[in-house]
């Protein structure tokens, strides 16, 4: 966003030197009405006393921290024990995004790989292809989902017929087809940042390396890998946040019968809890442990990039 | 949160695009989804020559959320649950209806004139009622229904083919009248069995969806569902061999009521929808369309025959007593969410 708004381009710097700072204001204003004001009213809620039913109080307090970490027992009175339940909750939402985002690159990567390695004028035709099944809602796609998965279903048909099963697979309301909804909902976010650098990459580097004998594992490893990892890793982003705060496809798919973080932080405002500073400080958690993995991440692969070269 | 955020969004949208309409004058509605017909609202718009703009919500606690979260003063009625009239009466978002200011509330029936949620009917009007029990499909159990332990101690071909309404209202209530103990209990060795008795019944439920609770019982995905009595209605005339059950530990059941809500735009026009409503054409036809009963007397021979005489409106005589949902204390009610987030953990 910024680069776009700058212009762009070392050699165009001096030009706009002068007029920088206002052609950069829409995009700070962008930025701090849509990210950071909402981020920073999240921040001060959830510092905030809840009032019964709904809406808060404004007096100072960490009570809704104090409930994520602390299990004060079923009537509030105990001290304070190591509380589980939201931390089992969030680990149960992070590692089913990070299967998600696992399956989308196995699947994913390969598509946009074939895409990219069509000819020039079929490539878009490919693209359209793939985007087609999105221009239907989630909420749509998701319930035919069901349709697909359930006992009695045209999966669950298709394996009895061929005899693969003698019986129907419980596949509805389980982790599988929570797995399943995910993946279908985000794949495209994995394949067009993926297909966007792979059809950069120039294919003459992985003939140079057939030259060498480099075997196509060796070649696909050492040469293109490195060369596309900025869009897998877009790729990657883009699928496993989404699927993190995603609550459609657990409710409906998996039965609903645990809370992801999505869905617990949705019930603190229209549940029956009415929690706003426990919702608000959930978000912040979360919010927060988004941002250290991608740190650690990018940390990570700064010091590989670094070492490689 | 999103919904909300969207649906204040486009009322706010619609607001402000109404100006330039035509209309006499404007009627804010917010309701639940799926539940008056929208002939009975043009007929409104065309009687009055006012232009109607409805925004919907689904849950009673979403609806108080939206309007606690700033959408006051956006809307004119709203139609929540019995409790959920009383809370909003509490927390100071109902506007009072002074005597005479109904023309037509000689009609609403004697039994709903005067209900503890809302005493002396100062607030609100009856608009439909029922009650929330269960769904037993019968091709695959055969035995006695009429009993809470189908959907806490279910038999063994029950077991892993319930679905349980996502609402914890309606399920704690529940799981109460299978104890046999009060809604909102402070008694510690109750509340601990209760605790225990839903963790252990949650082992014999395949899922908790509301959106959905006609359409799995309809499909068979389940063999048991939670369900409102209308809506059960519906899945057994699409066709699913399913019969509601009248346990004798007793039944949940609810009235939505239309209230004045404060800093209403269109006071005057609300309180004209407000009478309309109590004409007993027009709840029928919101009857019919639902399938649930209504509050208004002589309403009855306007609704289809077949609405009467369904069995999800008519409890046997071995059906225990139809409690409405309670409205609990501060304290009270933390121990029941915390019950219902370790259910759901």
């Amino acid at each position: 966003m910024a680069g776009g708004a700058a212009g762009g381009g070392s050699t165009q710097g001096d030009t706009y030197k002068e007029v920088r700072t206002w052609l950069l204001l829409p995009t700070w204003a962008t930025l701090s009405i849509l990210v950071l004001v909402p981020v920073l009213l999240m921040l001060v809620y959830s510092f905030l006393t809840k009032e019964f039913r709904g809406g808060v109080i404004w007096e100072f307090s960490f009570a809704a921290y104090d409930q994520f970490f602390c299990d004060r027992g079923l009537f509030g009175d105990e001290p304070c024990s190591i509380e589980w339940t939201y931390i089992t909750i969030f680990w149960r939402s992070i590692w089913q995004a990070g299967l998600a985002t696992i399956l989308s690159l196995f699947i994913g990567f390969p598509t946009a790989y074939f895409i990219a390695t069509r000819p020039a004028h079929v490539r878009p035709l490919w693209v359209f292809l793939i985007t087609i099944p999105y221009w239907v809602n989630l909420l749509i796609r998701t319930v035919s989902m069901r349709f697909m998965l359930r006992e009695e279903g045209p999966l669950n048909n298709v394996l009895v017929w061929s005899g693969l099963t003698d019986a129907p697979l419980q596949m509805i309301n389980t982790n599988f087809a929570v797995q399943i909804g995910l993946f279908y909902s985000y794949l495209p976010f994995m394949v067009l940042p993926v297909y966007a650098a792979v059809e950069r990459y120039n294919f003459s580097l992985s003939e140079a390396a057939a030259d060498l004998y480099a075997s196509k594992w060796t070649t696909l490893r050492r040469i293109v890998l490195p060369a596309v990892k900025p869009g897998v890793i877009a790729g990657c982003i883009l699928v496993f946040v989404p699927s993190l705060g995603a609550f459609l496809a657990p409710d409906l798919l998996g039965g609903a019968k645990n809370f992801m973080i999505g869905s617990l932080i949705e019930e603190q405002f229209k549940g029956n809890a009415g929690n706003w500073p426990f919702g608000a400080a959930a978000s912040m958690i979360l919010l927060s442990v988004v941002l250290i993995i991608l740190t650690i991440y990018a940390r990570q692969q700064a010091r590989a990039g670094g070492k490689e070269r | 949160m999103k919904n909300i955020l969207a649906s204040t969004i486009a009322a706010a949208a619609l607001m402000a695009a109404g100006s330039a309409a035509q209309a006499e004058g404007k009627l804010a509605v917010y309701h639940w989804f799926e539940y008056i017909p929208q002939e009975l609202l043009d007929k409104f718009a065309a009687e009055n020559d006012v232009e109607i703009i409805m925004d919907t919500y689904d849950s009673n606690e979403a609806l108080l959320a939206s309007l606690k979260a700033g959408a006051m003063g956006t809307y004119d009625v709203a139609v929540p649950g019995d409790y959920m009239v009383k809370i909003m009466a509490d927390e100071g978002l109902l506007d009072t209806i002074a005597e005479g200011e109904l023309a037509n509330t000689g009609n609403i029936a004697p039994e709903w004139a005067d209900p503890a949620f809302d005493p002396g009917r100062q607030h609100s009007i009856p608009y439909q009622w029922g009650s929330t029990s269960f769904m037993v499909n019968r091709d695959i159990y055969q035995g006695d229904i009429d009993t809470t332990d189908i959907l806490f101690n279910p038999p063994a071909e029950l077991s892993g083919k319930i679905n349980m309404l996502d609402s914890q209202g309606e399920v704690l209530a529940m799981a109460s009248l299978h104890l046999g103990i009060p809604q909102c209990s402070t008694d510690r060795d109750q509340l601990k069995a209760l605790n225990d008795m839903l963790q252990e019944a949650k082992g014999h439920w395949a899922s908790f969806n509301s959106d959905t609770a006609k359409e799995v019982l309809v499909s068979g995905d389940v063999a048991v569902g939670q369900i409102y009595d209308g809506f059960g209605a519906k899945a057994r005339a699409e066709g699913a061999n399913v019969e509601y059950a009248f346990p004798t530990q007793g039944y949940v059941v609810w009235m939505d009521n239309v209230v004045l809500l404060n800093d209403a735009p269109n006071r005057e026009n609300a309180l004209k929808f407000m009478d309309f409503l109590l004409e007993p054409e027009n709840i029928a036809a919101v009857s019919n369309y639902a399938r649930y009963g209504a509050g208004v007397t002589g309403a009855g021979e306007y609704m289809d025959p077949e609405l009467a005489s369904q069995p999800e409106s008519n409890p046997p005589g071995t059906a225990g007593e139809g409690v409405f949902i309670e409205v609990c204390d501060q304290q009270t009610q933390e121990v029941y969410d915390r019950i219902w987030t370790a259910l759901k953990k």
